[in-house]
């Protein structure tokens, strides 16, 4: 007995309705120059070439990239350090697995506004600065240009390495012990064992990860806001950020809908390639 | 050869250290929010607090705007989950289980949706919702996370209810229950362990979400949490145990929530397909 198709319709008009006809929407008011009311014109790649010749979006793209970048670099080596530091043996396994999840699961605005004050001036970073490298060696973190980003992305990190934790952690578990142990009886050490045996079969559960966080590392929008609100003069703006503030705050509707295409591009280069290549496949559960 | 020798009780320890360092914002967070304002201002955030004050905590809750942000979060929230819950699990095993290929297409359709992001479709959505006066409503609100999240819960529901078994709707089919009993009472208690993912995974989201809440909500009567805590936050700089009070006021909620059903929280992440 099979259940009448059109059970699906509700849940699939919605669907299509906010995924694939409002996102086309958009795609067409990227090419128009319309602010909100009355009418618009179509002004083929107009937005375009003024976004790629407005410092600003030059700015906001590079930061997007670096940070993006440097985000799914750092996550994934300490989340994979954390994982095969927890994976077996230890005692405490469960408990710090628990632990280190935390940040994950809080609001990553109410998160920032933690490290806002961590970063200020007179706050506890500039104590320990001071106390280990001399009172010279504070810095301005979040009112300093070159600081900004790294501000932003020491955030990003803390917040999003436990996520990768886990998913290495299940990748692990997915690891036959017997292969490890066979390699260690036949005399490989601990690097030959990591490097030849466990990395091979981690190779999904790498793609996965990476992935996910350089999505999540292009869309980066509540730390920006909460630690810098894009500053000091601009210098910590995102892509997101700038579709935010070109569409909504500056009522620029065209000109907002060809930043967030970009940013949009940019995603999917991402994430099509990684669909293609863990498709069927399936990750390791952790208990 | 995995026996807890003298390096794992090494390795132990260091990650012990580490883990306590990677916490510390936590220790700084309950310091500072228990000092009073003028301890708060004297001495660094790194000393403890000589004594409890919560002079933080009653000027983090008078204004009123956090708990008012918490009940319209818990309504959007949990009307959001309802919705998808309810619509998710009907499209996803129709989607399942008919004979017709556009079964396979709905699938397809909501596996793209995942990867589409959803920041371009931002703008036809705010203009669509304003001429529905859906702007600043609950139900709104509850509409537009009902469609964000519905290709990740159909995704999540579609590929468990492929591995069901159908002889329990057969022999109910069989009994003579209608096909929606056959639905409510066998096919959905059976997608639990589904349902449960989707609940936790598009809870976190809604509850944490900003970007859109600030699009949508900003300015209206119905601030979220989140927009709560940026109006909050924001506007306060240097009363720092105040600040502090307010985001363990704010994060504590989803904190509770987490150590009681971490396990489904972290089994959810492990899967990795959150985008």
């Amino acid at each position: 007995m099979a259940v009448p198709g059109w059970w699906a319709l509700p849940g699939m008009a919605l669907l299509l309705v906010v995924h694939y006809v409002a996102v086309g929407a958009g795609g067409v008011f990227a090419f128009t120059d319309w602010r909100g009311l009355g009418s618009f014109n179509f002004v083929g790649l107009t937005n375009f070439v003024t976004a790629f010749q407005s410092p600003t979006v030059i700015t906001a793209l590079w930061n997007t990239l670096f940070l993006a970048v440097s985000f799914v670099v750092l996550t994934n080596l300490f989340g994979l350090l954390l994982a095969l530091a927890l994976n077996r043996q230890l005692k405490a396994r469960y408990v710090l697995r628990t632990l280190l999840f935390i940040p994950a699961v809080l609001s990553p605005l109410a998160v920032s506004y933690v490290w806002k004050v961590i970063f200020q001036y007179d706050g506890p970073l500039n104590d320990l600065v001071a106390t280990v490298f001399g009172a010279n060696a504070v810095q301005l973190w979040l009112g300093d240009p070159n600081w900004a980003v790294w501000a932003v992305l020491t955030v990003m990190v803390w917040t999003n390495t436990g996520i990768v934790m886990v998913i290495y952690l299940a990748g692990l578990a997915g690891v036959p012990q017997e292969i490890e142990e066979a390699a260690a009886v036949d005399g490989a050490s601990v690097w030959a064992r990591f490097f030849f045996v466990v990395m091979p079969q981690l190779r999904p559960t790498i793609v996965i990860a990476t992935t996910l966080m350089l999505i999540r590392g292009l869309r980066v929008f509540d730390e920006v806001i909460a630690l810098t609100g894009g500053g000091p003069y601009g210098a910590s703006k995102t892509l997101s950020t700038q579709v935010w503030r070109q569409t909504f705050v500056a009522g620029r509707f065209g000109y907002g809908s060809a930043i967030a295409l970009v940013l949009t591009l940019l995603i999917v280069m991402v994430a099509v390639p990684q669909n293609i290549l863990t498709r069927g496949r399936s990750q390791g559960r952790v208990n | 050869m995995y026996r807890y020798r003298w390096t794992t009780a090494v390795r132990e320890g260091l990650i012990l250290v580490v883990a306590f360092a990677i916490l510390v914002p936590f220790y700084l967070l309950v310091n500072v929010a228990i000092k009073s304002t003028d301890e708060a201002l004297d001495t660094s955030p790194a000393t403890p607090a000589h004594s409890l004050s919560l002079q933080g905590f009653a000027e983090a809750l008078a204004g009123g705007g956090l708990l008012n942000g918490m009940l319209n979060s818990l309504i959007i929230t949990a009307g959001s989950i309802a919705a998808l819950v309810a619509i998710g699990s009907l499209t996803a095993y129709a989607l399942a289980t008919t004979d017709s290929r556009w079964g396979e297409l709905g699938y397809l359709a909501a596996l793209i949706g995942i990867i589409l992001p959803f920041q371009l479709g931002l703008l036809p959505t705010y203009i669509a919702m304003r001429n529905l006066h859906l702007i600043g409503t609950h139900i709104g609100m509850i509409i537009l996370y009902t469609g964000m999240f519905m290709p990740f819960t159909v995704f999540l529901y579609a590929g468990f209810a492929r591995g069901l078994p159908r002889e329990y709707e057969e022999a109910a089919w069989v009994d003579g229950a209608s096909r929606f009993q056959t639905f409510t009472r066998v096919v959905f208690p059976l997608l639990a362990p589904a349902t449960g993912t989707v609940a936790i995974m598009n809870g976190l989201a809604i509850w944490n979400d900003f970007f859109n809440s600030l699009i949508f909500l900003s300015g209206s009567k119905i601030p979220t949490l989140t927009i709560a805590i940026y109006a909050f936050a924001g506007g306060e700089v240097s009363r720092w145990n105040v600040i502090f009070s307010g985001l363990i006021v704010a994060i504590l909620p989803m904190l509770i929530f987490y150590l009681f059903a971490q396990r489904q929280f972290i089994q959810g992440f492990a899967g990795g397909i959150k985008s």
